[in-house]
Protein backbone atom coordinates (compact mmCIF):
# COMPACT_ATOMS: atom_id res chain seq x y z
CA UNK A 1 0.00 0.00 0.00
CA UNK A 2 2.73 2.41 1.03
CA UNK A 3 4.70 1.63 -2.08
CA UNK A 4 1.81 2.42 -4.41
CA UNK A 5 1.25 5.73 -2.65
CA UNK A 6 4.86 6.75 -3.29
CA UNK A 7 4.39 5.65 -6.90
CA UNK A 8 1.29 7.84 -7.17
CA UNK A 9 3.12 10.88 -5.93
CA UNK A 10 6.02 10.31 -8.30
CA UNK A 11 3.51 10.12 -11.16
CA UNK A 12 1.75 13.32 -10.09
CA UNK A 13 5.07 15.16 -9.75
CA UNK A 14 6.19 13.97 -13.20
CA UNK A 15 2.92 15.21 -14.74
CA UNK A 16 3.41 18.57 -13.05
CA UNK A 17 6.97 18.80 -14.33
CA UNK A 18 5.63 18.13 -17.83
CA UNK A 19 2.99 20.85 -17.47
CA UNK A 20 5.27 23.46 -15.95
CA UNK A 21 8.66 22.81 -17.60
CA UNK A 22 8.14 25.14 -20.58
CA UNK A 23 6.67 27.87 -18.37
CA UNK A 24 9.54 27.62 -15.93
CA UNK A 25 12.04 27.89 -18.76
CA UNK A 26 10.32 31.01 -20.07
CA UNK A 27 10.38 32.60 -16.62
CA UNK A 28 14.02 31.78 -15.89
CA UNK A 29 15.25 33.06 -19.24
CA UNK A 30 13.24 36.27 -18.94
CA UNK A 31 15.96 37.37 -16.50
CA UNK A 32 18.81 36.27 -18.72
CA UNK A 33 21.34 38.91 -19.70
CA UNK A 34 22.01 37.54 -23.19
CA UNK A 35 19.58 36.39 -25.85
CA UNK A 36 20.76 32.80 -25.46
CA UNK A 37 18.03 30.32 -24.71
CA UNK A 38 20.40 27.65 -23.43
CA UNK A 39 22.92 29.43 -21.18
CA UNK A 40 22.20 31.73 -18.31
CA UNK A 41 24.80 34.47 -18.53
CA UNK A 42 23.63 36.98 -15.95
CA UNK A 43 20.67 38.56 -14.24
CA UNK A 44 18.82 41.50 -15.77
CA UNK A 45 15.47 43.29 -15.85
CA UNK A 46 16.13 44.91 -19.22
CA UNK A 47 13.66 42.71 -21.17
CA UNK A 48 10.89 43.86 -18.85
CA UNK A 49 11.84 47.45 -19.44
CA UNK A 50 11.89 46.91 -23.20
CA UNK A 51 8.54 45.17 -22.97
CA UNK A 52 6.87 48.14 -21.33
CA UNK A 53 8.45 50.46 -23.86
CA UNK A 54 7.24 48.28 -26.74
CA UNK A 55 4.41 50.31 -28.19
CA UNK A 56 3.07 47.52 -30.37
CA UNK A 57 2.63 45.17 -27.41
CA UNK A 58 1.09 47.84 -25.22
CA UNK A 59 -1.41 48.86 -27.93
CA UNK A 60 -2.27 45.21 -28.56
CA UNK A 61 -2.76 44.61 -24.84
CA UNK A 62 -5.05 47.62 -24.61
CA UNK A 63 -7.07 46.46 -27.64
CA UNK A 64 -7.37 42.94 -26.26
CA UNK A 65 -8.56 44.15 -22.87
CA UNK A 66 -11.04 46.56 -24.47
CA UNK A 67 -12.47 43.91 -26.79
CA UNK A 68 -12.66 41.34 -23.98
CA UNK A 69 -14.48 43.79 -21.71
CA UNK A 70 -16.96 44.95 -24.38
CA UNK A 71 -17.57 41.45 -25.73
CA UNK A 72 -18.16 39.94 -22.30
CA UNK A 73 -20.44 42.74 -21.09
CA UNK A 74 -22.53 42.72 -24.27
CA UNK A 75 -22.76 38.93 -24.35
CA UNK A 76 -23.66 38.86 -20.64
CA UNK A 77 -26.62 41.19 -21.29
CA UNK A 78 -27.78 39.69 -24.59
CA UNK A 79 -27.06 36.15 -23.39
CA UNK A 80 -29.05 36.56 -20.17
CA UNK A 81 -32.00 37.96 -22.12
CA UNK A 82 -31.68 35.07 -24.55
CA UNK A 83 -31.61 32.50 -21.74
CA UNK A 84 -34.77 33.97 -20.21
CA UNK A 85 -36.50 33.86 -23.59
CA UNK A 86 -35.23 30.38 -24.48
CA UNK A 87 -36.49 28.92 -21.18
CA UNK A 88 -40.01 29.99 -22.19
CA UNK A 89 -39.91 28.24 -25.57
CA UNK A 90 -41.48 24.83 -26.17
CA UNK A 91 -39.33 21.72 -26.02
CA UNK A 92 -38.76 21.32 -29.75
CA UNK A 93 -37.96 24.98 -30.47
CA UNK A 94 -35.62 25.01 -27.49
CA UNK A 95 -33.84 21.93 -28.81
CA UNK A 96 -33.22 23.57 -32.20
CA UNK A 97 -31.98 26.81 -30.61
CA UNK A 98 -29.66 24.94 -28.25
CA UNK A 99 -28.17 22.98 -31.13
CA UNK A 100 -27.30 26.23 -32.89
CA UNK A 101 -25.95 27.59 -29.59
CA UNK A 102 -23.60 24.62 -29.27
CA UNK A 103 -22.26 25.09 -32.82
CA UNK A 104 -19.52 27.63 -32.02
CA UNK A 105 -18.54 25.62 -28.94
CA UNK A 106 -18.23 22.30 -30.76
CA UNK A 107 -17.06 23.45 -34.19
CA UNK A 108 -13.30 23.62 -34.65
CA UNK A 109 -12.19 27.19 -34.03
CA UNK A 110 -10.62 27.46 -37.46
CA UNK A 111 -14.01 26.78 -39.10
CA UNK A 112 -15.69 29.47 -36.96
CA UNK A 113 -12.85 31.80 -37.91
CA UNK A 114 -12.92 31.27 -41.67
CA UNK A 115 -16.71 31.23 -41.87
CA UNK A 116 -16.88 34.66 -40.21
CA UNK A 117 -14.05 35.88 -42.38
CA UNK A 118 -16.06 34.89 -45.47
CA UNK A 119 -19.05 36.88 -44.19
CA UNK A 120 -16.98 39.93 -43.25
CA UNK A 121 -15.12 39.95 -46.55
CA UNK A 122 -18.47 39.74 -48.36
CA UNK A 123 -19.83 42.69 -46.34
CA UNK A 124 -16.59 44.54 -46.89
CA UNK A 125 -16.92 44.27 -50.65
CA UNK A 126 -20.56 45.30 -50.38
CA UNK A 127 -20.29 48.28 -48.04
CA UNK A 128 -16.60 49.08 -48.22
CA UNK A 129 -15.36 49.03 -44.61
CA UNK A 130 -12.20 47.48 -43.22
CA UNK A 131 -11.69 44.43 -41.08
CA UNK A 132 -10.67 45.59 -37.62
CA UNK A 133 -12.17 46.64 -34.32
CA UNK A 134 -15.79 46.12 -35.39
CA UNK A 135 -15.36 42.70 -36.98
CA UNK A 136 -13.26 41.41 -34.07
CA UNK A 137 -15.84 42.63 -31.56
CA UNK A 138 -18.69 40.97 -33.49
CA UNK A 139 -16.73 37.72 -33.76
CA UNK A 140 -15.88 37.71 -30.05
CA UNK A 141 -19.48 38.41 -29.00
CA UNK A 142 -20.56 35.52 -31.21
CA UNK A 143 -18.33 32.91 -29.58
CA UNK A 144 -18.86 34.38 -26.07
CA UNK A 145 -22.68 34.29 -26.16
CA UNK A 146 -23.03 30.48 -25.88
CA UNK A 147 -20.93 30.41 -22.69
CA UNK A 148 -23.21 32.96 -21.01
CA UNK A 149 -26.36 31.11 -22.08
CA UNK A 150 -25.00 27.72 -21.01
CA UNK A 151 -24.20 29.17 -17.56
CA UNK A 152 -27.47 31.07 -17.07
CA UNK A 153 -29.97 28.46 -18.31
CA UNK A 154 -29.36 25.94 -15.48
CA UNK A 155 -29.79 28.72 -12.89
CA UNK A 156 -33.14 29.66 -14.44
CA UNK A 157 -34.21 26.04 -14.29
CA UNK A 158 -33.22 25.74 -10.60
CA UNK A 159 -35.11 28.92 -9.74
CA UNK A 160 -38.40 28.70 -7.92
CA UNK A 161 -40.99 30.08 -10.37
CA UNK A 162 -43.45 30.86 -7.57
CA UNK A 163 -41.14 33.58 -6.21
CA UNK A 164 -41.62 35.56 -9.40
CA UNK A 165 -45.38 35.02 -9.23
CA UNK A 166 -45.41 36.04 -5.57
CA UNK A 167 -43.75 39.33 -6.50
CA UNK A 168 -46.43 39.89 -9.14
CA UNK A 169 -49.17 39.11 -6.63
CA UNK A 170 -47.67 41.62 -4.24
CA UNK A 171 -48.14 44.28 -6.88
CA UNK A 172 -44.76 44.36 -8.61
CA UNK A 173 -44.88 45.00 -12.34
CA UNK A 174 -43.25 42.20 -14.39
CA UNK A 175 -40.16 44.20 -15.34
CA UNK A 176 -39.44 45.29 -11.77
CA UNK A 177 -40.14 41.75 -10.54
CA UNK A 178 -37.63 40.49 -13.07
CA UNK A 179 -34.89 42.84 -11.85
CA UNK A 180 -35.73 42.45 -8.14
CA UNK A 181 -36.42 38.72 -8.00
CA UNK A 182 -35.11 36.84 -11.04
CA UNK A 183 -31.81 38.63 -11.64
CA UNK A 184 -30.48 38.22 -8.06
CA UNK A 185 -31.24 34.50 -8.22
CA UNK A 186 -29.49 33.87 -11.53
CA UNK A 187 -26.61 36.27 -10.78
CA UNK A 188 -24.06 33.50 -10.04
CA UNK A 189 -24.72 32.08 -13.52
CA UNK A 190 -24.38 35.49 -15.16
CA UNK A 191 -21.13 36.16 -13.32
CA UNK A 192 -19.69 32.76 -14.23
CA UNK A 193 -20.69 33.27 -17.87
CA UNK A 194 -19.25 36.77 -17.92
CA UNK A 195 -15.91 35.63 -16.45
CA UNK A 196 -15.70 32.71 -18.86
CA UNK A 197 -16.49 35.00 -21.79
CA UNK A 198 -13.87 37.52 -20.64
CA UNK A 199 -11.06 34.97 -20.32
CA UNK A 200 -11.93 33.16 -23.54
CA UNK A 201 -12.07 36.45 -25.43
CA UNK A 202 -8.76 37.62 -23.97
CA UNK A 203 -7.04 34.36 -24.87
CA UNK A 204 -8.57 33.73 -28.28
CA UNK A 205 -6.08 33.52 -31.10
CA UNK A 206 -7.63 31.58 -33.99
CA UNK A 207 -10.88 33.51 -34.57
CA UNK A 208 -9.13 36.83 -33.96
CA UNK A 209 -6.40 35.88 -36.43
CA UNK A 210 -8.94 35.42 -39.22
CA UNK A 211 -11.17 38.40 -38.45
CA UNK A 212 -8.81 41.20 -37.41
CA UNK A 213 -7.43 42.18 -40.82
CA UNK A 214 -3.99 43.73 -40.97
CA UNK A 215 -4.36 47.08 -39.21
CA UNK A 216 -5.96 46.18 -35.90
CA UNK A 217 -3.56 44.53 -33.43
CA UNK A 218 -4.71 42.11 -30.75
CA UNK A 219 -2.31 40.68 -28.17
CA UNK A 220 -2.43 36.97 -29.18
CA UNK A 221 -1.85 37.85 -32.84
CA UNK A 222 1.04 40.16 -31.89
CA UNK A 223 2.52 37.36 -29.76
CA UNK A 224 2.23 35.05 -32.74
CA UNK A 225 4.09 37.42 -35.03
CA UNK A 226 6.80 37.80 -32.36
CA UNK A 227 7.08 34.06 -31.82
CA UNK A 228 7.47 33.51 -35.56
CA UNK A 229 10.64 35.58 -35.51
CA UNK A 230 11.87 33.26 -32.76
CA UNK A 231 14.46 34.79 -30.43
CA UNK A 232 12.99 37.67 -28.48
CA UNK A 233 13.37 37.65 -24.69
CA UNK A 234 10.54 40.19 -24.39
CA UNK A 235 8.22 37.24 -25.01
CA UNK A 236 9.68 35.58 -21.92
CA UNK A 237 9.12 38.72 -19.85
CA UNK A 238 5.54 38.94 -21.09
CA UNK A 239 4.95 35.25 -20.25
CA UNK A 240 6.26 35.77 -16.73
CA UNK A 241 3.96 38.71 -16.10
CA UNK A 242 0.91 36.90 -17.51
CA UNK A 243 1.76 33.82 -15.46
CA UNK A 244 1.98 35.83 -12.24
CA UNK A 245 -1.34 37.60 -12.91
CA UNK A 246 -3.11 34.31 -13.67
CA UNK A 247 -1.55 32.70 -10.60
CA UNK A 248 -2.70 35.55 -8.37
CA UNK A 249 -6.24 35.47 -9.82
CA UNK A 250 -6.58 31.71 -9.42
CA UNK A 251 -5.29 31.77 -5.84
CA UNK A 252 -7.69 34.57 -4.89
CA UNK A 253 -10.60 32.76 -6.54
CA UNK A 254 -9.77 29.53 -4.73
CA UNK A 255 -9.40 31.19 -1.35
CA UNK A 256 -12.74 32.95 -1.79
CA UNK A 257 -14.35 29.70 -2.91
CA UNK A 258 -12.83 27.71 -0.02
CA UNK A 259 -14.05 30.29 2.50
CA UNK A 260 -17.54 30.20 1.08
CA UNK A 261 -17.61 26.40 1.21
CA UNK A 262 -16.43 26.52 4.82
CA UNK A 263 -19.12 29.02 5.75
CA UNK A 264 -21.79 26.89 4.09
CA UNK A 265 -20.60 23.89 6.07
CA UNK A 266 -20.72 25.80 9.35
CA UNK A 267 -24.27 26.91 8.67
CA UNK B 1 -46.27 37.80 -19.61
CA UNK B 2 -44.96 34.39 -20.52
CA UNK B 3 -45.50 34.93 -24.20
CA UNK B 4 -43.88 38.35 -24.01
CA UNK B 5 -40.68 37.21 -22.32
CA UNK B 6 -39.99 34.95 -25.28
CA UNK B 7 -39.13 38.13 -27.19
CA UNK B 8 -36.10 38.61 -24.94
CA UNK B 9 -34.42 35.92 -27.03
CA UNK B 10 -35.02 37.73 -30.32
CA UNK B 11 -31.79 39.79 -30.43
CA UNK B 12 -29.81 36.62 -29.77
CA UNK B 13 -31.66 34.60 -32.37
CA UNK B 14 -31.13 37.28 -35.02
CA UNK B 15 -27.47 37.54 -34.03
CA UNK B 16 -26.89 33.79 -34.29
CA UNK B 17 -28.70 33.63 -37.61
CA UNK B 18 -26.46 36.32 -39.14
CA UNK B 19 -23.15 35.41 -37.54
CA UNK B 20 -23.34 31.62 -37.11
CA UNK B 21 -25.77 30.13 -39.60
CA UNK B 22 -25.20 32.48 -42.55
CA UNK B 23 -21.36 32.14 -42.34
CA UNK B 24 -21.63 28.35 -42.21
CA UNK B 25 -23.99 28.49 -45.15
CA UNK B 26 -21.38 30.56 -46.96
CA UNK B 27 -18.73 27.92 -46.27
CA UNK B 28 -20.98 25.32 -47.88
CA UNK B 29 -21.77 27.64 -50.81
CA UNK B 30 -18.10 28.54 -51.41
CA UNK B 31 -17.09 24.89 -51.11
CA UNK B 32 -19.31 23.92 -54.00
CA UNK B 33 -18.72 26.88 -56.31
CA UNK B 34 -15.99 28.32 -58.52
CA UNK B 35 -14.57 31.80 -57.95
CA UNK B 36 -17.18 32.97 -60.46
CA UNK B 37 -20.00 31.49 -58.37
CA UNK B 38 -20.86 28.51 -60.59
CA UNK B 39 -21.61 25.10 -59.14
CA UNK B 40 -18.69 22.67 -59.19
CA UNK B 41 -17.12 19.65 -57.51
CA UNK B 42 -13.62 20.63 -58.63
CA UNK B 43 -12.69 22.04 -55.23
CA UNK B 44 -13.12 18.60 -53.71
CA UNK B 45 -11.46 16.61 -56.49
CA UNK B 46 -8.54 19.05 -56.36
CA UNK B 47 -7.97 18.22 -52.70
CA UNK B 48 -7.13 14.59 -53.51
CA UNK B 49 -3.50 15.59 -53.97
CA UNK B 50 -3.47 16.68 -50.31
CA UNK B 51 -4.85 13.35 -49.07
CA UNK B 52 -1.56 12.58 -47.27
CA UNK B 53 -1.93 15.80 -45.23
CA UNK B 54 -5.40 14.75 -44.15
CA UNK B 55 -4.18 11.29 -43.17
CA UNK B 56 -1.27 12.73 -41.26
CA UNK B 57 -3.56 15.10 -39.33
CA UNK B 58 -5.87 12.28 -38.34
CA UNK B 59 -2.98 9.95 -37.51
CA UNK B 60 -1.11 12.45 -35.33
CA UNK B 61 -4.20 13.65 -33.51
CA UNK B 62 -5.38 10.08 -32.81
CA UNK B 63 -1.96 9.35 -31.29
CA UNK B 64 -2.11 12.56 -29.25
CA UNK B 65 -5.62 11.70 -28.05
CA UNK B 66 -4.55 8.20 -26.98
CA UNK B 67 -1.51 9.55 -25.10
CA UNK B 68 -3.73 12.12 -23.34
CA UNK B 69 -6.09 9.35 -22.24
CA UNK B 70 -3.27 7.12 -21.01
CA UNK B 71 -1.63 10.00 -19.12
CA UNK B 72 -4.84 11.62 -17.95
CA UNK B 73 -6.69 8.53 -16.71
CA UNK B 74 -4.37 7.67 -13.79
CA UNK B 75 -4.03 11.34 -12.88
CA UNK B 76 -7.80 11.85 -12.93
CA UNK B 77 -8.23 8.77 -10.74
CA UNK B 78 -5.55 9.75 -8.23
CA UNK B 79 -7.10 13.22 -7.99
CA UNK B 80 -10.58 11.81 -7.46
CA UNK B 81 -9.34 9.95 -4.37
CA UNK B 82 -7.87 13.07 -2.74
CA UNK B 83 -9.37 15.28 -0.04
CA UNK B 84 -11.48 18.24 -1.14
CA UNK B 85 -8.63 20.68 -0.61
CA UNK B 86 -6.28 18.37 -2.48
CA UNK B 87 -8.64 18.12 -5.42
CA UNK B 88 -9.12 21.86 -5.58
CA UNK B 89 -5.37 22.47 -5.45
CA UNK B 90 -4.70 19.89 -8.16
CA UNK B 91 -7.40 21.34 -10.43
CA UNK B 92 -5.88 24.76 -9.96
CA UNK B 93 -2.41 23.46 -10.81
CA UNK B 94 -3.74 21.83 -13.96
CA UNK B 95 -5.79 24.84 -15.06
CA UNK B 96 -3.10 27.41 -14.39
CA UNK B 97 -1.03 26.70 -17.53
CA UNK B 98 -4.23 26.64 -19.60
CA UNK B 99 -4.93 30.25 -18.74
CA UNK B 100 -1.69 31.37 -20.33
CA UNK B 101 -1.73 31.89 -24.06
CA UNK B 102 -0.97 28.56 -25.73
CA UNK B 103 1.34 30.43 -28.09
CA UNK B 104 3.62 31.33 -25.19
CA UNK B 105 3.66 27.80 -23.79
CA UNK B 106 4.36 26.30 -27.18
CA UNK B 107 7.16 28.84 -27.55
CA UNK B 108 8.52 27.45 -24.29
CA UNK B 109 8.64 24.00 -25.84
CA UNK B 110 10.47 25.38 -28.88
CA UNK B 111 13.16 26.56 -26.47
CA UNK B 112 13.37 23.17 -24.82
CA UNK B 113 13.38 21.03 -27.95
CA UNK B 114 15.78 23.00 -30.16
CA UNK B 115 18.95 21.36 -31.38
CA UNK B 116 20.85 23.83 -29.20
CA UNK B 117 18.04 23.74 -26.64
CA UNK B 118 17.99 22.89 -22.97
CA UNK B 119 17.12 19.21 -23.26
CA UNK B 120 20.00 18.57 -25.62
CA UNK B 121 22.35 20.62 -23.43
CA UNK B 122 21.22 18.59 -20.43
CA UNK B 123 21.73 15.27 -22.21
CA UNK B 124 25.16 16.43 -23.35
CA UNK B 125 26.27 16.40 -19.71
CA UNK B 126 25.81 12.63 -19.78
CA UNK B 127 27.41 12.31 -23.17
CA UNK B 128 24.13 11.49 -24.95
CA UNK B 129 22.77 13.10 -28.07
CA UNK B 130 22.26 15.63 -29.49
CA UNK B 131 18.88 14.51 -30.80
CA UNK B 132 16.84 16.23 -33.47
CA UNK B 133 13.57 16.84 -31.67
CA UNK B 134 12.14 20.02 -33.07
CA UNK B 135 10.52 19.98 -36.53
CA UNK B 136 9.55 16.31 -36.22
CA UNK B 137 6.18 14.58 -36.05
CA UNK B 138 6.98 13.65 -32.47
CA UNK B 139 7.29 17.31 -31.53
CA UNK B 140 3.89 18.05 -33.08
CA UNK B 141 2.30 15.22 -31.08
CA UNK B 142 4.05 16.48 -27.96
CA UNK B 143 2.65 19.96 -28.57
CA UNK B 144 -0.87 18.56 -28.95
CA UNK B 145 -0.57 16.42 -25.81
CA UNK B 146 0.86 19.30 -23.84
CA UNK B 147 -1.78 21.82 -24.88
CA UNK B 148 -4.83 19.58 -24.58
CA UNK B 149 -3.94 17.22 -21.70
CA UNK B 150 -5.79 19.41 -19.15
CA UNK B 151 -8.93 19.11 -21.31
CA UNK B 152 -8.65 15.32 -20.90
CA UNK B 153 -7.87 15.33 -17.17
CA UNK B 154 -10.81 17.51 -16.15
CA UNK B 155 -13.71 15.43 -17.53
CA UNK B 156 -11.97 12.22 -16.40
CA UNK B 157 -11.58 13.61 -12.89
CA UNK B 158 -15.14 14.90 -12.68
CA UNK B 159 -16.61 11.54 -13.70
CA UNK B 160 -14.30 9.50 -11.43
CA UNK B 161 -15.18 11.60 -8.38
CA UNK B 162 -18.60 10.01 -8.67
CA UNK B 163 -17.23 6.44 -8.49
CA UNK B 164 -17.85 5.26 -4.95
CA UNK B 165 -14.89 3.81 -3.08
CA UNK B 166 -17.07 0.88 -2.01
CA UNK B 167 -17.59 -0.20 -5.63
CA UNK B 168 -13.84 -0.66 -6.02
CA UNK B 169 -13.57 -2.38 -2.65
CA UNK B 170 -16.43 -4.70 -3.54
CA UNK B 171 -14.62 -5.74 -6.71
CA UNK B 172 -11.44 -6.35 -4.73
CA UNK B 173 -13.32 -8.37 -2.10
CA UNK B 174 -14.74 -10.51 -4.87
CA UNK B 175 -11.20 -11.33 -5.93
CA UNK B 176 -10.49 -8.85 -8.71
CA UNK B 177 -6.85 -7.81 -9.02
CA UNK B 178 -5.76 -4.29 -9.94
CA UNK B 179 -5.95 -4.97 -13.67
CA UNK B 180 -9.46 -6.39 -13.45
CA UNK B 181 -10.65 -3.49 -11.32
CA UNK B 182 -9.38 -1.18 -14.04
CA UNK B 183 -10.89 -3.09 -16.97
CA UNK B 184 -14.16 -4.20 -15.40
CA UNK B 185 -14.97 -1.35 -13.03
CA UNK B 186 -13.06 1.89 -13.52
CA UNK B 187 -13.05 2.14 -17.31
CA UNK B 188 -16.71 1.14 -17.86
CA UNK B 189 -17.87 3.61 -15.21
CA UNK B 190 -15.76 6.39 -16.73
CA UNK B 191 -16.97 6.00 -20.32
CA UNK B 192 -18.85 9.35 -20.45
CA UNK B 193 -15.76 11.15 -19.15
CA UNK B 194 -13.53 9.30 -21.60
CA UNK B 195 -15.77 10.34 -24.50
CA UNK B 196 -15.74 13.99 -23.43
CA UNK B 197 -11.96 13.77 -23.06
CA UNK B 198 -11.57 12.33 -26.57
CA UNK B 199 -13.72 15.10 -28.05
CA UNK B 200 -11.90 17.83 -26.15
CA UNK B 201 -8.48 16.61 -27.32
CA UNK B 202 -9.20 15.31 -30.80
CA UNK B 203 -11.18 18.25 -32.23
CA UNK B 204 -8.61 20.97 -31.45
CA UNK B 205 -5.71 18.64 -32.35
CA UNK B 206 -6.98 17.69 -35.78
CA UNK B 207 -7.76 21.31 -36.68
CA UNK B 208 -4.66 23.04 -35.26
CA UNK B 209 -2.40 25.04 -37.50
CA UNK B 210 -0.15 26.73 -34.98
CA UNK B 211 1.29 23.77 -33.11
CA UNK B 212 2.30 22.11 -36.35
CA UNK B 213 3.86 25.32 -37.62
CA UNK B 214 5.77 26.12 -34.44
CA UNK B 215 6.96 22.65 -33.51
CA UNK B 216 6.74 20.81 -36.83
CA UNK B 217 8.66 23.23 -39.02
CA UNK B 218 7.66 23.45 -42.66
CA UNK B 219 7.50 19.75 -43.44
CA UNK B 220 4.74 18.73 -41.04
CA UNK B 221 1.72 20.47 -42.53
CA UNK B 222 -1.70 19.58 -41.16
CA UNK B 223 -5.26 20.25 -42.39
CA UNK B 224 -5.37 23.48 -40.39
CA UNK B 225 -2.25 24.77 -42.17
CA UNK B 226 -3.76 23.98 -45.56
CA UNK B 227 -6.97 25.84 -44.71
CA UNK B 228 -5.10 28.80 -43.27
CA UNK B 229 -3.03 29.09 -46.45
CA UNK B 230 -6.17 29.29 -48.57
CA UNK B 231 -7.47 32.25 -46.57
CA UNK B 232 -4.49 34.20 -45.30
CA UNK B 233 -1.54 32.60 -47.05
CA UNK B 234 0.03 33.10 -50.42
CA UNK B 235 -2.54 30.98 -52.28
CA UNK B 236 -5.71 32.95 -51.60
CA UNK B 237 -8.57 30.66 -52.61
CA UNK B 238 -11.57 30.70 -50.25
CA UNK B 239 -13.43 28.19 -52.42
CA UNK B 240 -10.84 25.45 -51.98
CA UNK B 241 -10.40 26.51 -48.36
CA UNK B 242 -14.12 26.15 -47.74
CA UNK B 243 -14.27 22.69 -49.23
CA UNK B 244 -11.29 21.68 -47.06
CA UNK B 245 -13.16 23.00 -44.00
CA UNK B 246 -16.20 20.97 -44.99
CA UNK B 247 -14.08 17.83 -45.23
CA UNK B 248 -12.56 18.63 -41.83
CA UNK B 249 -16.05 18.91 -40.31
CA UNK B 250 -17.10 15.63 -41.92
CA UNK B 251 -14.00 13.87 -40.55
CA UNK B 252 -14.81 15.13 -37.05
CA UNK B 253 -18.47 14.08 -37.38
CA UNK B 254 -17.47 10.58 -38.53
CA UNK B 255 -14.96 10.06 -35.72
CA UNK B 256 -17.38 11.42 -33.12
CA UNK B 257 -20.07 9.14 -34.56
CA UNK B 258 -17.81 6.10 -34.19
CA UNK B 259 -16.99 7.01 -30.59
CA UNK B 260 -20.59 7.64 -29.60
CA UNK B 261 -21.56 4.34 -31.18
CA UNK B 262 -18.97 2.68 -28.97
CA UNK B 263 -20.61 4.37 -25.99
CA UNK B 264 -24.00 2.85 -26.81
CA UNK B 265 -22.51 -0.62 -27.14
CA UNK B 266 -20.76 -0.30 -23.81
CA UNK B 267 -24.00 0.75 -22.20
CA UNK B 268 -25.81 -2.26 -23.65
CA UNK B 269 -22.98 -4.52 -22.57
CA UNK B 270 -23.27 -3.19 -19.05
CA UNK B 271 -26.97 -3.91 -18.91
CA UNK B 272 -26.49 -7.56 -19.88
Amino acid sequence: MKKSRIGSWIYIVLCMIFLYAPILVLIVFSFNESKSRAFFTGFTFKWYQQLFENELIMTSLFNSLLIALLASVISAVVGTMAAVGISKFGKRARGVIMNVTYLPVLNPEIVTGISMMLLFVYFKNLFGFRLGFGTVLVAHITFCLPYVILNVLPKLRQMDQSLFEAALDLGCNPLLAFFKVVIPQIMPGITAGFLMAFTISLDDFVVTYFTSGSGFKMLPVTIYSMVKKKVNPQINALSTIIFLIVLALLVIMNVVEARRAKRLKQN
Amino acid sequence: MKAKSKFAAVPYLVWMLIFILVPLGMVIFFGFTTTGGEFTFDNFTGIVKYAHVFWKSIYLSVIATLICLVLGFPLGFLMSRMSEVGQRTMLMLIMLPMWMSFLLRTYGWMTLLENEGLINKFLELFGIGPFTMINTQGAVVLGMVYNYLPFAIMPLHSIMVKIDKSVIEAAQDLGANGFHVLIKVLIPLSIPGIITAITMVFVPSVSTFIISRMLGGGQNMLIGDLIEQQFLGSVYNPNVGSSMSLILMVIILIIMGIINHFDDEEMEGMLV
